[in-house]
């Protein structure tokens, strides 16, 4: 930096540049006892999530979901005697969310990261992870492409991918007839999740002799869809199917119900604090989901009653993930000793089971680092038959059935693009 | 086949359009009466969402549509008479800091007061449902939402052109000091037009609230289509902010006939064409305040 500038120097001789090194120096010694990384210190998780944005009300709930994991974990003693200490950000976009990332390696010292619902931005985080050899646990994110050709040995994805919400909802939909010679019109949301969605979608049309006679990508930021609902009219489907995102599903189910065209709509992604935000009257369908409050499990009854208990109101999905993600990590800390990346990969890689509060386990497949789990369909109760949006949903019976494999409904990993 | 569908995407957007209006009459208004450009606009569009769907769950929709504006008027006032008025003759800027702070404050309230999840809201079944007249569909409500934006818009240009009131607002907008000397106090004008304003952002929350996602956040998002709009319109210009308001709903609605991916783009570009052509606006007025 050229030295325009003269620096006023200090009464007592020393500028000002080494007066604010000695006073950080100082505060550092005095504050962050910490610095000094010993094995018994907090263990820091840097957490990520949108909390603001179209997907920002999700990111509202993850955040409290691991919370309560984490006090849970630190009231029980913490890990190996350590307590947990996870500090959550606004992820923003991808950009931020790769910043983040980076400060939160760099300069707080954390252990490795978690979060994000987004996909792009959990690309985005990967990368940064990866660049630094750190564990990076992708809670939210279902696009394939995570668990395909930009998987990495640093990532492990929780949440179900787009393959599977699609085979969830499929299951339903030929059961119900609505899939062989029928004429699908999607709406996709305008980046990776919704284009990685609308692939798995084509590839399910094709198998099961649906025709897919239009598509329109919507920018994530559209908040009236008035006129692509008339697109959707124009094109006469049987069918109209939805790919979208986050406040994207809300807002296009409202307004659908306003105009009140007559085809049924179906869907490959929603959320459960999306639909409730729906409101009455205006969802309808049948879409997939990883969990419902509904799951008879008594772990999940659990989860629910103490989250009631903690947040006064009924957790949904991404609460869930948020939740659960962190005792697996918990787990492998407690099981490895240590926070350290490279034990923990192993750790994951062994392909140990978790309890993930539903009727089966789950373990993270080995080649392409995903959860592999149970998914369930659920419906849209007919309107007069509840009075909460609460009550609203029907959750149907878990997929794959109790006599099939998990697998069953996850893309094979021998096909897969992932090269880890 | 194809015209009518684009003929019907044109219809939409005038629709759409027409609601735009509602947000950006309002921040057209106070900005020319009171030169601050006021970013909490949004928040008073968002509380009068919140407010409405509150009240309509005990007095149904239609009561708490017409009641909600009304009572974030109120607040309308206090906010003119507290916090706007110290800075009609300071820097802009100062406005635009304090605003854009009362913004976020007011976001923040509303997530405490209401939490971060979204509020359900419906519409009733009657509201519901298309309106077909030959090839031709509509929204039911959307029609209805029409009809009440072009009654309130007859209501403001006669208010503004026909009323001593509107004498008043009109002259102190171009010569305060004049209308001062004349022995005219403007304050009460100015807190009236404020109210008037925030009514008009809150009438568009609450009837925007069935058809959209109510979170807290919902403010932002309609505050920069608003500022688009009324900046091509030109700052000032009754007319111009409604020719704008509709064109803005219509090239969204043609942008989405022929490239849907680049609507939410096409009314940034054509903020940038008329900034070229008209960088006061289409019917932009010289404001004497303003070109010092």
């Amino acid at each position: 930096m050229p030295d325009f500038i003269k620096r006023a120097p200090l009464r007592s001789g020393i500028d000002r540049r080494s007066a604010l090194k000695l006073g950080a120096a100082a505060a550092t010694t005095l504050f962050a006892p910490a610095l000094v990384r010993a094995e018994s210190g907090p263990i820091r998780i840097g957490h990520l999530t949108p909390m603001t944005g179209f997907l920002g009300t999700l990111g509202e709930w993850a955040v409290l979901g691991i919370q309560m994991a984490a006090e849970e974990i630190n009231a029980a003693g913490g890990v190996n005697g350590r307590m947990l200490e996870v500090r959550s950000e606004d992820s923003i976009n991808p950009e931020t969310a790769a910043t983040k990332a980076q400060r939160f390696l760099e300069q707080d010292g954390v252990d490795f990261l978690m979060g994000e619902i987004s996909s792009a931005s959990a690309l985005a985080i990967s990368e940064v992870a990866t660049r630094n050899e750190r564990l990076f646990m992708a809670l939210g994110p279902r696009s394939d492409v995570l668990r395909g050709a930009r998987c990495s040995k640093y990532m492990f994805c929780t949440d179900i991918p787009n393959t599977v919400m699609v085979n969830a909802v499929g299951a339903a939909l030929k059961r119900d007839g609505m899939v062989e010679g029928k004429r699908f019109f999607t709406l996709t949301a305008d980046y990776v999740f919704g284009h990685d969605l609308l692939k798995a979608a084509k590839a399910f049309f094709d198998a099961n002799g649906a025709e897919l006679i239009g598509d329109e990508l919507v920018a994530t930021d559209v908040t009236d869809f008035s006129a692509f609902i008339l697109k959707a009219r124009q094109a006469q489907p049987d069918v109209v199917c939805l790919n979208l995102a986050g406040n994207q599903v809300t807002n296009f189910v409202k307004q659908y119900a306003e105009f009140g065209l007559p085809y049924p709509t179906v869907g490959f992604n929603l959320n459960t604090a999306d639909a409730w935000a729906a409101g009455v009257g205006n969802l309808s369908g049948t879409w997939p989901t990883v969990w419902f409050d509904t799951i008879e499990t008594a772990g999940s009854k659990d989860f629910v009653g103490a989250f009631k208990a903690k947040y006064g109101k009924t957790p949904e999905n991404h609460a869930w993930i948020e939740y659960i993600a962190l005792k697996i990590a918990a787990k492998a800390i407690a099981e490895t000793g240590s926070a350290a990346t490279p034990g923990m990969i192993e750790y994951f890689e062994s392909e140990a089971e978790f309890d993930i509060l539903k009727a089966r386990p789950a373990y993270f497949r080995k080649e392409d680092h995903q959860l592999i789990q149970e998914a369930y369909p659920f419906s849209v109760k007919p309107e007069g038959s509840y009075s909460d949006v609460q009550d609203m949903l029907a959750l149907g019976p878990a997929v794959p059935g109790a006599d099939q494999s998990l697998e069953a409904i996850y893309p094979p990993a021998e096909a897969g693009a992932c090269k880890i | 086949m194809q015209i009518v569908f684009l003929i019907e995407q044109v219809v939409n957007g005038l629709v759409l359009g027409g609601y735009y209006l509602l947000i950006a009459l309002g921040l057209s208004l106070i900005f020319s009466v009171g030169g601050v450009v006021n970013l909490a606009h949004g928040a008073f569009y968002a509380l009068g969402a919140y407010v409405s769907v509150q009240l309509g769950r005990h007095v149904g929709f239609g009561a708490a549509a017409a009641v909600s504006p009304v009572l974030v008027a109120l607040i309308g006032i206090a906010f003119e008479r507290f916090l706007l008025r110290r800075f009609y003759r300071e820097d802009p800027i100062l406005g635009l800091l304090v605003t854009f702070g009362l913004a976020m404050v007011a976001e923040q309230a509303i997530r405490m007061i209401w939490g971060a999840a979204p509020l359900p809201a419906s519409l009733p079944a009657a509201l519901r449902g298309p309106v077909i007249v030959g090839d031709f569909l509509f929204s039911r409500y959307r029609l209805l939402m029409l009809g009440v934006v072009a009654v309130v818009l007859g209501g403001i240009w006669l208010l503004l052109n026909r009323t001593s009131f509107g004498r008043v607002v009109r002259a102190g907008i171009q010569q305060p000091d004049m209308v001062a000397a004349l022995g005219i106090r403007l304050q009460p004008y100015m807190t009236a037009c404020v109210m008037l304003g925030v009514g008009l952002a809150a009438l568009g929350g609450a009837l925007f609230a069935p058809i959209t996602t109510v979170h807290p956040a919902m403010g932002a998002e309609i505050l920069t289509i608003a500022f688009v709009v009324v900046i091509i319109g030109g700052l000032g210009s009754f007319w111009g902010v409604v020719l704008a308001a509709l064109l803005v709903g219509v090239v969204r609605g043609v942008s989405v006939h022929f490239a849907p991916a680049a609507s939410e783009a096409s009314m940034y570009v054509l903020m940038f064409v008329v900034l070229m052509i008209r960088p006061r606006g289409l019917l932009g007025e010289p404001i004497e305040k303003f070109e010092r």
